[in-house]
């Protein structure tokens, strides 16, 4: 009797260790995944080790050089750069920006501070939850119907004026294949991203705050404004940084929206930093200019490059990019954390 | 003092005003969403089924009965045949080698994460899984193409002796097996910790072991959420473009076979848009009415995943 309960006791535990080591192992097989594929980029990007060697003589060569970030793109594979694409990122996240935190982070504060539990609340956050499920290629043909050709609604491509301090910005209408269209696409694709996110900073913001200062007078936008947004901020920072790197890293709507596959001058003709000032006129034809960005140059030299030695010019773009988007994911943390500790409710 | 207090009544009516109108363009921007869920759905079924403002819509000149069991994709080519059950099939390759890989090894890592790993360690390995999460899916799509294919799928078929395409299913599947494991992985968490302790605690008194509590107690009492995380996970996987663009290619073929070329719904789409087609042309709505397909699908999914999480719910206090 006490003989079978032991052996069943035995083979129990045994069961319960074999399923521990399974479970650690499968844990293991995500994080060895991230390792293989950083270090197999990384030493194919710089020569180091190439078993993929694409073309032959010149497999073992270090591709992660100063001209892939000054050059513009080449037919040649050794003096090929990304320059083009790495402005076009910068001003298409720049644009996104701003187009899509007002708009992300008002819907937020409406949902969190204003809205009454009933039907319509409800509606607007299954309808968010549901977008964010929406595939990206769909939202690349919204905006492809919606900004590129604006649903044919204008028959000639015509134009307006805004005039600024500095000039006039001109708009194109329809948006055609500009930086808006790609900026106004991206902006609705992460928007229930800076949602969802800002919404559970605003969460954390204690009530105490909010009562005591309705308490002392102050109407419900001043305590919004001067109170729960300041210390909301962080958690929303945190939010749109990872959005926007997740907008960085997205090629098929941009693809779809008309991203120029091969462009030799970045958006507004503004090749240097200093020119941001110097060139002010360029800058306002910015949004109206053709681009490229970093995933879709990529993509291009992957795929659609009759010379593979561009497979290996694309492993070093890769690197670049994932140090950009690393950069931006450690901000992110460094907010998160910094902040998050001053503000002790 | 008359005037004083008429001063302070505009004030507050003005105040009132501005007050309004905040919570107005607050309102409006909520409404945003709205709008853009009802455009998408405006912009597929004009292209694709009403043809509003002049242009032709795709199922005005195919029939959906042929849309749907035509055994050909072959858009560019004659007037064309746009039977979408290869696309279907490339699809379903893709999404159902990516939930064979990234569906156990997520949910393997969830259960570790929640039942056996210290704080200190889960402190650490989750911020490492977001990064897995957080690679754009071009840097998939390229170690797919330029290390699984050659370095490991290729040795493992000539092992069998099967033959092997520069582009297919496994290695795109793969790529999105792994995409997915940290989707999977984090919601299954979330709602495993959910659930009480005292569940588990009242297993352990009863002599059972981590196993018997982890399989047979939390992981049941948290099943609604783990299933809404794996059609999530699978929804994903549905609509994901560019790894499976870059790795599983662009041939449309109706095939039992994973290790050829084949072409998903979602890079069917990339592929037609960077293509040539006039705008207008049969050839060009084609792509809104695989869109509209794609949409329905995972649209579908999404909602079921809802249905789920609301209505199964086990609720503890």
């Amino acid at each position: 009797m006490s003989d079978v309960f032991q052996r069943r006791l035995k083979r129990r535990q045994r069961t319960s260790r074999i399923f521990e080591l399974v479970c650690l192992l499968s844990t293991w097989f995500g994080l060895v995944v991230l390792v293989v594929l950083l270090t197999g980029l990384m030493l194919k990007a710089t020569g180091t080790w190439d078993p993929t060697a694409t073309g032959a003589a010149k497999a073992t060569e270090n591709w992660l050089t100063p001209t892939l970030l000054t050059n513009h793109m080449s037919s040649d594979p050794e003096r090929a750069g990304m320059v083009a694409s790495i402005w076009g990122t910068c001003w298409l996240i720049l644009l996104t920006a701003l187009l899509s935190v007002p708009v992300g982070l008002g819907a937020a504060v409406y949902l969190e501070e204003y809205a009454h539990e009933n039907w319509l609340t409800r509606f607007i956050r299954l309808n968010i939850a549901n977008l964010a499920g929406v595939p990206s290629i769909v939202f690349g043909i919204l905006g492809l119907t919606a900004f590129v050709r604006m649903f044919g609604f204008f028959g000639d491509p015509t134009a307006i004026g805004v005039p600024l301090g500095i000039g006039m910005l001109k708009i194109p209408l329809p948006f055609g294949k500009s930086l808006l269209s790609g900026a106004f696409t991206l902006s609705l694709l992460i928007l229930p991203i800076v949602i969802i996110a800002s919404q559970e900073a605003l969460r954390a913001v204690p009530q105490s705050i909010r009562h005591a200062s309705l308490a002392i007078g102050a109407t419900k936008w001043q305590t919004i404004w001067h109170q729960v947004l300041p210390a909301s901020l962080p958690g929303v920072m945190t939010g749109v940084i990872l959005a926007l790197s997740r907008a960085i890293g997205e090629t098929a709507p941009i693809i779809v929206v008309g991203a120029a596959s091969y462009i030799r001058f970045n958006p507004g003709n503004i090749e240097r930093m200093s020119e941001l000032v110097t060139k002010a006129d360029g800058l306002l034809l910015v949004p109206s200019s053709q681009y490229t960005v970093m995933p879709l140059q990529i993509y291009n030299w992957v795929l659609n490059s009759p010379d593979p030695e561009f497979k290996n010019v694309a492993s070093a773009a890769i690197v670049v990019l994932l140090v950009i988007l690393l950069l931006m994911n450690g901000i992110a943390v460094y907010i998160r954390n910094h902040f998050s500790k001053r503000l002790d409710w | 003092m008359k005037g004083q207090r008429h001063s302070l009544a505009a004030k507050a009516s003005g105040r009132r005003f501005w007050e309004s109108s905040i919570e107005f363009s607050l309102f409006s921007c909520a409404l945003v969403s709205v709008l853009t869920t009802a455009a998408i759905i405006f912009v597929l079924f004009s292209e694709a089924i009403f043809g509003l403002g002049g242009s032709v819509a795709f199922f005005q000149e195919v029939s959906l009965w042929h849309f749907l069991t035509d055994t050909k994709w072959a858009p560019q080519y004659g007037e064309g045949e746009f039977g979408i059950l290869p696309l279907l099939v490339g699809t379903m390759w893709v999404t159902g080698i990516a939930a064979l890989i990234g569906i156990p090894f997520g949910l393997a890592t969830a259960v570790y994460l929640s039942e056996y790993a210290s704080p200190r360690t889960r402190r650490i390995i989750k911020p490492l899984l977001e990064i897995l999460a957080g690679i754009p899916t071009v840097v998939y799509g390229y170690f797919a193409l330029v290390f699984i294919t050659p370095l490991v799928i290729e040795p493992f078929a000539k092992f069998f002796g099967i033959p092997v395409d520069t582009f297919n299913a496994v290695s795109a599947g793969l790529v999105v097996g792994i995409m997915i494991i940290p989707m999977v992985s984090s919601l299954s968490e979330d709602v495993l910790r959910a659930v009480p302790r005292g569940l588990r605690e009242a297993g352990y008194a009863l002599g059972s072991t981590r196993f018997d509590v982890s399989v047979k107690v939390v992981i049941p009492a948290a099943l609604s959420g783990i299933l809404a995380s794996f059609l999530l996970a699978i929804s994903r996987a549905l609509g994901e473009t560019m790894a499976v663009n870059i790795a599983g290619g662009v041939r449309p073929t109706l095939t039992a076979n994973p290790f050829e070329q084949i072409c998903t719904m979602t890079s069917n789409i990339v592929a037609m848009a960077g293509s040539d087609a006039p705008a207008g042309s049969v050839q060009y709505q084609s792509i809104y009415a695989v869109a509209l397909s794609l949409f329905a699908i995972t649209f579908a999914m999404n909602v079921l995943s809802q249905f789920i999480l609301n209505k199964y719910r086990e609720v503890y206090q």
